[in-house]
């Protein structure tokens, strides 16, 4: 009896996964709201008008690149793959967040992804969209991109199946395609309600179009339950498998410091790492501004500090092995790109990433630190500094120093390198602005099943105080 | 409240889908077939030049050789003009008031070149020598065609790196012996016809084996991006 009480006030202690005052009708008419709100907040024009400049930018970095060529970046021999492939792989990890808890977090029924699953999902398009700019900027001749596909060409070639660059156009289309029908497929019900709920002609006929003639029959939620659990099964794999190719990009290379077999495992939990750690940095602020504590509540916060902490462990073991393999490797080039990598002309780096991926993360263990909003922000900005730092390790230290002394080099961003990576950003959170403005960040149907679903429980344990009273 | 849509929205609707579909697949056979197309490699149109220089007349009417004028066609990697002088060999004595070869009597006369428009012009970023190709019996018509029954000159295939690799992957198919090189008429061995001289060939499959062999065509290198992307 005392057992059975202990374990209900654990339960207790939990803050809900929605507010209790929120209903089937108020849910809807709150997330719809804000974008068909005829009152534009005034800090959103803000927002807008910060990332469009900065979105210039990297247009502006991007046109120049195009006009001067690769040269205008760092890179050069031995560290031909500087800033490029560093954003391009960050990026990606970002994204993977999103596919998680839209496809993992579903077939395992955890309900709280509700909440966050369509805003993540967006992230991870945008993340994926700024994500594929970087490698085939990094071709040098952009506009002939399209030699990366396999189709009769008349040159008579195929691509290079050996070659790390075709595996990623594979991986990394396929997962923009998967996430985007995933993405569109969870969005057509709620399309259909914005189409019911708007007043104005214009977008009756916009999210008319876009709900595909959705009328919310049973036969229609039947076909999509099954629809939206397949795509959820096919966008399984691809949470690891996407990471994985670009983790063996490295690993493919005869180069110490990345021919290792721990990469794709680690690389993995590293993705899912910072993707949560920009999903927490974005919905933090986003549900103060909006109002949306009770639908977004302590709650999602606690668990996605709790995914952090766990994925960022695995990381913390992944550098572990890399160390202890160098030493027990005993291999001359291993032991020294490892020492090179603590103790080099980088080792800022090295040591900026274990404070950021380890240190910080730790602290993630409290509970006061996962259900404090602020802290959890600050702790996810600096998760997201140390995964690029740890691509920026990866990618640099070990380049830098060739298997000749007299192949060594440094490397340094240039100022084009850093327009490129800053705008990359500006234009994500263009992205983001815009989507939060016109479609629903949160899903209402899945709310709305939520909400109900809570309201049952929460009428039955009412009857039952009431008998027992 | 009225209906967003009329009824007929749902045919567009579908029909939209199979569009789409017929849409980009349209878009790839038209972009496929321009970039095979002489728009694109200027197969088969005849360039304007100063003088209406005829290959069928001096050739076959006359029986001119390739080498007369392409002299340097078998040691170097151009083939090689005609300086003026050459044409004048003949034209000093025949055909010297022709009005057609004004332009030539004036380039002999000031010591100006002839300016002909090229033919057969390869990216910068290929590099082709004429005299390994002769040396290893690639006939003149197999790639520039038969020059002999062209009027004025055009050129014969697309010159895109898939017609060159056609051979280079396989050119058993296209070698003939090295005496047939500048035969304009030559035609492959065949049964009734068996080249003697050549390993008893019976077929262009049989002479491009032993030719291969013969004059150490390395099919393992010439491949090699290296070979023409130097």
């Amino acid at each position: 009896m005392a057992g059975e009480q202990k374990i209900r006030r654990t339960a207790d202690m939990l803050p809900p996964v929605v507010a209790p005052q929120y209903t089937v009708g108020s849910v809807s008419d709150k997330i719809s709201g804000i974008v068909l709100t005829k009152k534009t907040p005034r800090p959103w024009y803000f927002g807008v008008a910060l990332a469009m400049v900065v979105s210039l930018m990297l247009f502006n970095a991007i046109g120049y690149l195009l006009l001067k060529g690769v040269g205008v970046w760092g890179v050069d021999v031995p560290v031909a793959w500087g800033f490029a492939i560093v954003n391009f792989v960050w990026w990606i990890g970002i994204g993977h967040a999103g596919t998680l808890i839209s496809a993992i977090l579903l077939l395992l029924k955890q309900e709280w992804r509700t909440s966050i699953n369509r805003f993540a999902e967006a992230m991870t398009l945008f993340a994926v969209a700024c994500a594929g700019m970087f490698p085939l900027l990094h071709l040098g001749r952009p506009w002939v991109f399209y030699w990366l596909f396999p189709y009769p060409d008349t040159m008579g070639l195929w691509p290079q199946w050996r070659s790390p660059l075709v595996w990623d156009v594979f991986a990394v289309s396929t997962y923009a395609t998967v996430s985007l029908l995933f993405w569109y497929v969870g969005l057509i019900p709620d399309l259909a309600t914005l189409r019911d709920k708007a007043q104005n002609r214009i977008a009756q006929v916009i999210y008319g179009i876009g709900s595909l003639g959705w009328r919310g029959s049973a036969m229609h939620w039947h076909r999509y339950e099954i629809a939206y659990l397949l795509l959820g099964g096919l966008a399984t794999p691809l949470v690891v498998s996407v990471h994985s190719i670009v983790g063996m990009d490295f690993a493919g290379g005869i180069v110490p410091g990345w021919h290792s077999t721990i990469f794709p495992p680690y690389f993995v939990a590293g993705a899912i790492f910072s993707g949560f750690a920009m999903v927490a940095t974005l919905t933090i602020p986003l549900r103060k501004w909006y109002g949306l504590e009770g639908i977004i509540t302590i709650r999602h916060l606690d668990n996605m500090g709790k995914i952090m902490l766990a994925t960022g462990l695995i990381v913390a073991y992944g550098y572990a092995m890399e160390v202890f393999i160098g030493y027990y490797s005993d291999n001359t080039y291993e032991w020294f790109m490892t020492t090179n990598r603590m103790f080099g002309p980088y080792a800022w780096a090295y040591w900026m990433l274990i404070f950021c991926n380890i240190l910080t993360p730790i602290t993630l263990w409290s509970r006061k630190v996962r259900t404090t909003p602020i802290i959890l922000f600050v702790i996810s900005i600096i998760i997201n500094v140390g995964m690029w730092m740890e691509r920026y390790v990866i990618v640099i230290t070990s380049l830098h120093r060739d298997f000749l002394p007299s192949s060594w080099g440094m490397y340094a961003g240039t100022q084009w390198d850093w327009m490129t990576y800053l705008g990359t950003l500006g234009f994500f959170a263009l992205c983001l602005i815009l989507f939060i403005r016109v479609l629903p960040m949160i899903s209402m149907f899945e709310m709305r099943q939520l909400v109900s679903q809570y309201r049952e429980d929460a009428g039955t344990s009412a009857q039952v105080a009431l008998q027992e009273d | 409240m009225p209906q967003i849509f009329h009824s007929s929205a749902n045919t567009i609707a579908k029909a939209s889908i199979f569009g789409a579909v017929f849409l980009v697949g349209a878009i790839a056979w038209v972009a496929g077939s321009v970039q095979r197309s002489p728009y694109t490699t200027d197969q088969g149109v005849v360039r304007d030049q100063p003088v209406p220089f005829s290959h069928e007349h001096h050739v076959r009417g006359l029986g001119i050789d390739c080498r007369y004028c392409h002299t340097s066609v078998e040691d170097s990697s151009f083939a090689g003009l005609p300086p003026t002088q050459t044409c004048m060999t003949c034209h000093s004595q025949i055909w010297t008031n022709a009005q057609i070869l004004e332009p030539v009597r004036q380039s002999f006369a000031t010591g100006k070149p002839l300016r002909w428009t090229r033919v057969h012009n390869l990216p910068n970023f290929v590099y082709f020598n004429h005299s390994v190709h002769i040396a290893k019996g690639v006939g003149c018509a197999t790639c520039h065609g038969q020059v002999d029954r062209m009027p004025l000159m055009w050129q014969h295939a697309t010159l895109q790196m898939v017609w060159c690799l056609q051979c280079h992957r396989d050119p058993e198919k296209y070698l003939r012996p090295r005496s047939e090189v500048f035969n304009m008429n030559w035609q492959p061995p065949t049964p009734e016809h068996p080249d003697v001289a050549h390993g008893n060939a019976t077929s262009q499959l049989e002479l491009g084996k032993f030719l291969v062999k013969e004059y150490g065509v390395r099919k393992d290198q010439i491949t090699n991006c290296s070979v023409c992307h130097r």
